[in-house]
């Protein structure tokens, strides 16, 4: 079937996916923000708010990197990497937080909050509070505390109170729950800061169309260096945002091809992964109906990634609608391999990728060498990898 | 006309509010569940919410969570629910409505799960994280099989939203007191009154009240403003406290439920 562009619908579905399944509650909280955050996306003084900041203050436009020796090694598609590495606080999650917060400022919210698996988005969200003066509160599993240690120093230093999730897997689902609930409880006051395409209507929506620079600043930048479109997009996909901030400009250009990677973990065979658009069914978790990682009585099962980024069930609901229209296709990428990309893009380009960007890179590493010479790929390089040293030290064994 | 509907006219008669209590099927175990509802009816529970646990319970607080991890570490599946419920069903009458979040009903298949509920003997289904606006589907299959759809209503909803849950909604509304989880609360907030009022301009469905309530002295008065008094939490925790000794289980939920009972009963 042909993917229909103009989505969502006015209720928040993607197809089948999407919608809002919150308790009673939450509902007005997300219809007052569908609508504040309607009337003013397209204001242009809002936008030019954002564009400030972007540009100014996070450093945008990111390079488009022609990655020649990566290229030359694998000897087939011309690989481009756009650089959120080089971003503000090192991944792209500071083009999200940058757009809500200027949206909860104007909608007098002075606190927010957000749950972070990776600790990128918490980062970002602690460094917008900083930056606009607001109270800010982030939840996090116990378990990504520990292997994203230096993150955690990180929102610390930038003045947010870190809320240790030790229930459940302690990981980003969970962390997710408890936000979820804080925001129940404060939610006349609080603004709850997404950091995915997940969750329910207009996250999906508003996440995608902040992170869309991602994908405008790419076409821009191809179309100058190449004079023509790519041929491939490359993204790693947990919730998925960076992937859709890249994918969704290109989505009218039939002849780009887009590919997402997903956390194989420890091998899919096992059941230590988080490949939800691969194994896993339509569900309702954290507010949409979205492919979901459950077991057949329909409780959200655990998963497992070395980067915690990528570790969590469900992925956003758009990214459930493209896989079955086509338009998107998804595959997988191991922990192992992961770490063969992470070294194998520090050693050819000297660029230290983070754990999650490592599956694009990897997945990349098996494409190029199939696709002729004057071919284009882009990879999302989503994150830097400075917050995995301690974990791909010491899985590969040289110990910090 | 269901079950839950012939209650509220009963009680109505005696003057009394429904006192309505949550327990987390399979908690602390699966056997033990129809036990305590037997003991819960008997001390004067008028309807039983039947919690179908969920691995993520986002709208729960401490209590209910770990509730519904000892269910699900015991083997509970929205199938032994359904099961409790036929087994129940050969010895009490209780009106019983299935309590969750959507996905494992979604997972069992909206339309066999309205099918197969209804043939256990449940009579309404009331899901956390399913408003009005994603209600639809499920609607056209409990209304087919004849339950009643509950929906809640929080202090945060506005005028145009009772006015939709009051259109959708069947067997009564189910108001939450407070914004914020479920858990006990030393304090409640009973300018509830007015949103009660508030609501039955809209519907002549009775309107419960939930999430906080732990006492006689609160069931009391919200008894005197609205047709149900939902406890569930404070429940639990007599479950957490003696889940494994039987005899003091009951005499704790004996105790405990039949002062709550006497309290719903209005100017005594």
């Amino acid at each position: 079937m042909k993917p229909k562009l103009k989505l969502p619908d006015e209720l928040g579905h993607y197809g089948i996916y999407g919608g809002r399944y919150v308790s009673e509650t939450l509902m007005p909280a997300l219809l007052d923000l569908e609508r504040a955050y309607l009337e003013i996306k397209d204001d242009p003084k809002f936008k030019e708010e954002v564009n400030y900041y972007l540009r100014e203050y996070a450093g945008r436009p990111t390079p488009l990197y022609f990655a020649e020796r990566m290229t030359n090694e694998l000897g087939g598609a011309k690989i481009y990497l756009k650089r959120e590495d080089l971003a503000h606080t090192g991944a792209h999650k500071i083009n999200n937080t940058i757009g809500q917060a200027l949206l909860a400022s104007r909608m007098g919210k002075r606190r927010i909050i957000a749950e972070t698996g990776a600790g990128q988005h918490g980062v970002a969200t602690a460094t917008v509070a900083a930056l606009l003066k607001m109270e800010c509160e982030i939840f996090m599993g116990l378990e990504d505390t520990k292997r994203q240690a230096l993150n955690v120093v990180r929102m610390k230093l930038l003045g947010a109170k870190l809320r240790e999730v030790a229930l459940g897997t302690q990981t980003l689902k969970d962390a997710m729950n408890e936000a979820m609930r804080d925001w129940i409880t404060n939610v006349r006051t609080t603004f709850y800061i997404i950091g995915s395409v997940a969750g329910p209507h207009p996250y999906p929506m508003m996440v995608r169309d902040f992170q869309s620079v991602i994908g405008e600043e790419s076409k821009r930048q191809i179309i100058e260096k190449e004079r023509r479109l790519p041929d491939l997009l490359i993204a790693c996909v947990g919730g998925g945002s960076n992937a859709m901030g890249l994918f969704y400009p290109f989505l009218e250009h039939e002849s780009v091809k887009m590919l997402g990677v997903e956390a194989a973990g420890l091998g899919l065979e096992t059941g230590e992964h988080a490949a939800t658009l691969y194994a896993g069914r339509p569900g309702v978790l954290h507010g949409s109906k979205t492919y979901l990682l459950q077991n057949e009585d329909g409780q959200v099962k655990g998963t497992h990634s070395i980067a915690p980024g990528l570790d969590y069930p469900g992925v956003g609901p758009e990214h459930s609608y493209l896989k079955d229209s086509g338009r998107v296709s998804y595959t997988t990428v191991t922990d192992k391999d992961a770490l063969e990309g992470f070294k194998f893009l520090s050693e050819k380009e000297g660029i230290i990728p983070a754990l999650e960007s490592a599956h694009a890179v990897a997945y990349t590493t098996r494409v190029a060498p199939t696709m002729p010479k004057d071919s284009i790929i882009i990879i999302c390089l989503s994150g830097r990898g400075d917050k995995d040293i301690q974990v791909v030290a010491k899985a590969l064994g040289m110990g910090v | 006309m269901t079950r839950i509907h012939n209650k509220f006219e009963e009680l109505k008669e005696k003057g009394k509010a429904a006192l309505v209590t949550y327990l987390t099927a399979g908690d602390p175990s699966l056997e033990a569940t129809p036990d305590i509802i037997y003991k819960l009816e008997e001390s004067g529970a008028d309807i039983i919410e039947l919690g179908v646990p969920f691995s993520d319970p986002m709208a729960d607080g401490p209590t209910i969570q770990l509730a519904s991890e000892r269910a699900l570490k015991n083997g509970t599946t929205v199938k032994g629910v359904l099961d409790i419920v036929s087994k129940i069903r050969k010895h009490s009458e209780i009106p019983i409505i299935s309590f969750g979040y959507y996905n494992p009903f979604l997972s069992y298949g909206l339309r066999r799960f309205s099918e197969d509920a209804r043939n256990a003997g449940v009579d309404g289904v009331l899901v956390v994280d399913l408003p009005p606006e994603e209600a639809d589907e499920f609607k056209i299959h409990t209304d087919k099989a004849g339950l009643d759809l509950v929906f809640l209503l929080a202090p945060t909803s506005t005028s145009e939203r009772i006015r939709l849950v009051s259109e959708r909604a069947s067997g009564f509304i189910y108001l939450v007191s407070v914004t914020g989880v479920t858990g006990e609360r030393p304090a409640m907030d009973y300018s509830l009154e007015s949103l009660v009022r508030e609501i039955k301009n809209h519907t002549r469905l009775p309107v419960g009240i939930g999430f906080g309530v732990s006492t006689p002295d609160q069931a009391a008065r919200i008894a005197n403003f609205a047709d149900a008094v939902i406890v569930g939490s404070a429940l639990i925790r007599i479950i957490e406290k003696y889940g494994n000794n039987g005899k003091e289980l009951f005499k704790e939920i004996s105790g405990f439920i039949s002062g709550l009972s006497k309290a719903c009963y209005r100017d005594s």
